[in-house]
């Protein structure tokens, strides 16, 4: 696993200088940037087990912080990312209060109208976004003493190191008691409350804690681009980065990252479809699903040490004569 | 009186699964409840759990009114079960199963957690110490590596009870400890439950397999249709006529 790491380490470090051309290396960037996203949702998906659509939401969030600062307040790429990491970690951790009384399906369908009212919020307030016009003229990254980011590559860099750190984080995170918990509370709500667990707090922390990686995804990609528009908060980009989770592994660390480049590759490498790639990922999805439902980290995770005793286990309970009362 | 039910009801429409059941269970002590199948053992267990909102009556723990509080606060305090499908975290192992039971115990946050603090590190030495020290109790060391799922039936059992008192409760409830499990393994749960106790862990246990009750428990009630028809020594249980109509029906 460490050697695993390490090569991932030195591959993402010399991809930056061996991409053909800037257009390529852009893309990377870009599937940094998504990946510190899918990280996001993998917190309140993978580790907690409640399926937020609000995603997008909070990278839009994240994102206009940084842009409408900068454009209309003069606030550097420096203290904007920060500024968008906390609304959207805010503004999560209200939301989360409220969305997270709901479970389940309930849950997905009460945040994917979150989702959809900050988009529509980000549409419709053109006095402060300029609605579908979007955002132009977002400044970069300034230089940090000698460290200049306006070159495509200092750029790249600057999303890998955040990349990095993100998944430190969330390593950190998984392995500690308050991943524990986590993982305790998507595995069974009853037990983990049983034990003394306080499931809504475990709940509301891995919403915020996502929500303020999706701030941080979003306020870097409006530093790189230099435009913004809505879409950067609709839906689709929630279903979206909800793929790239679901294909590279839920609840994995480095899945959701895995996910990200393949997935944000390869609709670049079938862009020529235009929309109708969308039916080559459906039924891709499908199949993932249907035969590999933990995504690629599941092909990869700790097997079984043996069999599970269900014959055992059947004979014995027939062999008890009674059952109990519900 | 560590535990008391005062005319505790519990009803789902019209059905009254628990109907205003007085109950008490004294510190230290080992008490049973039994009744026929659907007589409301495992409701009264979730009330007292907090696992199910209480529809009348009060819930009296260690001499404070517990009823309206929440699961997680009740465990705190110090009430901890066993479910009667034995339930567990199947995809982690023994010992990160009874590591997540100690966390009710220890304080590290976040921040803890991201720089790694002084007191995460002996947060987790303390717990995994605690942890390996309570596989050892119910005789788990050699599983502590395993998946959860992966273990016997009875080792599971086993590993349910050690999740439970890894925080040193000191109200044990258990959910039918035997079910599911043959007649040589039932032995070494009594004994489990009885070197429990030992340590000074109250316990209360719902229970189908009669030898069992009537060996462990100093008291016993009984249930049925959710009324309390019995309360008393399995001397007295074992001899009471409405006990046996339960059981057995009319004559």
């Amino acid at each position: 696993m460490k050697y695993g790491a390490g090569a991932a380490l030195a591959i993402a470090v010399v991809l930056p200088l061996v991409v053909p051309n800037a257009y390529y290396l852009e893309i990377l960037t870009q599937a940094y940037v998504f990946a510190i996203s899918a990280c996001g949702l993998n917190v309140i998906l993978g580790f907690a087990g409640q399926l937020s659509l609000a995603h997008a939401g909070f990278f839009g969030i994240g994102a206009y912080t940084v842009a409408l600062l900068a454009t209309k307040a003069g606030v550097t790429f420096w203290a904007g990312v920060p500024a968008g990491i906390a609304l959207s970690a805010v503004i999560g951790f209200v939301v989360g209060s409220i969305c997270l009384r709901s479970k389940g399906h309930y849950f997905a369908i009460f945040t994917m109208a979150v989702g959809l009212i900050i988009n529509l919020i980000i549409q419709k307030w053109e006095s402060l976004t300029h609605g579908h016009v979007g955002v132009i003229g977002i400044p970069g990254p300034g230089a940090i003493g000698p460290i200049h980011f306006e070159s495509g590559i200092a750029r790249s860099y600057l999303a890998l190191v955040c990349l990095a750190l993100t998944l430190v984080a969330t390593t950190r995170l998984l392995r500690s008691p308050v991943g524990r918990t986590m993982v305790a509370v998507r595995e069974s709500e009853p037990l983990a409350a049983a034990i003394g667990l306080d499931v809504m707090a475990a709940k509301r922390l891995a919403f915020t804690i996502s929500a303020a990686l999706a701030g941080l995804a979003g306020g870097l990609y409006a530093g790189f681009i230099g435009f913004l528009g809505p879409e950067s908060s609709n839906i689709e980009m929630t279903f979206n980065t909800l793929l790239y989770v679901m294909v590279g592994g839920i609840g994995s660390v480095v899945g959701p990252v895995a996910g990200t480049f393949i997935v944000y590759g390869l609709s670049q490498v079938l862009q020529v479809l235009q929309h109708y790639q969308m039916v080559i990922f459906g039924l891709a999805l499908v199949l993932l699903i249907l035969f590999m439902p933990k995504g690629l980290a599941g092909v990869f995770r700790r097997p079984s040490t043996q069999p599970t005793p269900l014959a055992e286990s059947a004979s014995l309970r027939a062999g008890s004569s009674k059952k109990g009362d519900k | 009186m560590l535990l008391e039910a005062l005319r505790l009801r519990k009803a789902f429409g019209g059905l009254c699964a628990v109907d205003e059941v007085d109950f008490a269970v004294e510190a230290g002590s080992i008490t049973g409840i039994i009744g026929p199948n659907g007589a409301g053992k495992t409701t009264f267990f979730n009330l007292i759990s907090r696992a199910l909102p209480v529809t009348s009556g009060r819930i009296m723990f260690d001499g404070e009114d517990v009823t309206n509080l929440q699961p997680h606060h009740i465990a705190r305090r110090g009430v901890a079960r066993t479910f009667q499908a034995t339930t567990l975290f199947g995809d982690a192992t023994a010992l990160e199963n009874v590591l997540v039971g100690y966390r009710q115990r220890t304080s590290s946050g976040v921040w803890d957690a991201l720089v790694r603090s002084a007191r995460l590190a002996r947060e987790e030495h303390e717990a995994h110490a605690v942890a390996h020290e309570t596989l050892a109790f119910v005789g788990l060391t050699d599983s502590a590596e395993r998946l959860a799922r992966d273990l016997t039936q009875e080792q599971q059992k086993r590993l349910a009870m050690a999740l439970a008192i890894v925080a040193r409760p000191r109200l044990l409830l258990l959910d039918e400890p035997s079910a599911g499990i043959n007649a040589d393994q039932t032995r070494g749960l009594i004994a489990l439950v009885e070197k429990i106790a030992a340590t000074g862990i109250t316990v209360l246990l719902i229970e189908h397999q009669m030898q069992m009750v009537m060996h462990l428990c100093r008291r016993i009630m009984v249930l049925d249709y959710g009324k309390k028809i019995a309360d008393g020594t399995p001397e007295e249980i074992r001899n009471d006529p409405a006990v046996l109509e339960a059981y057995l029906g009319h004559k």
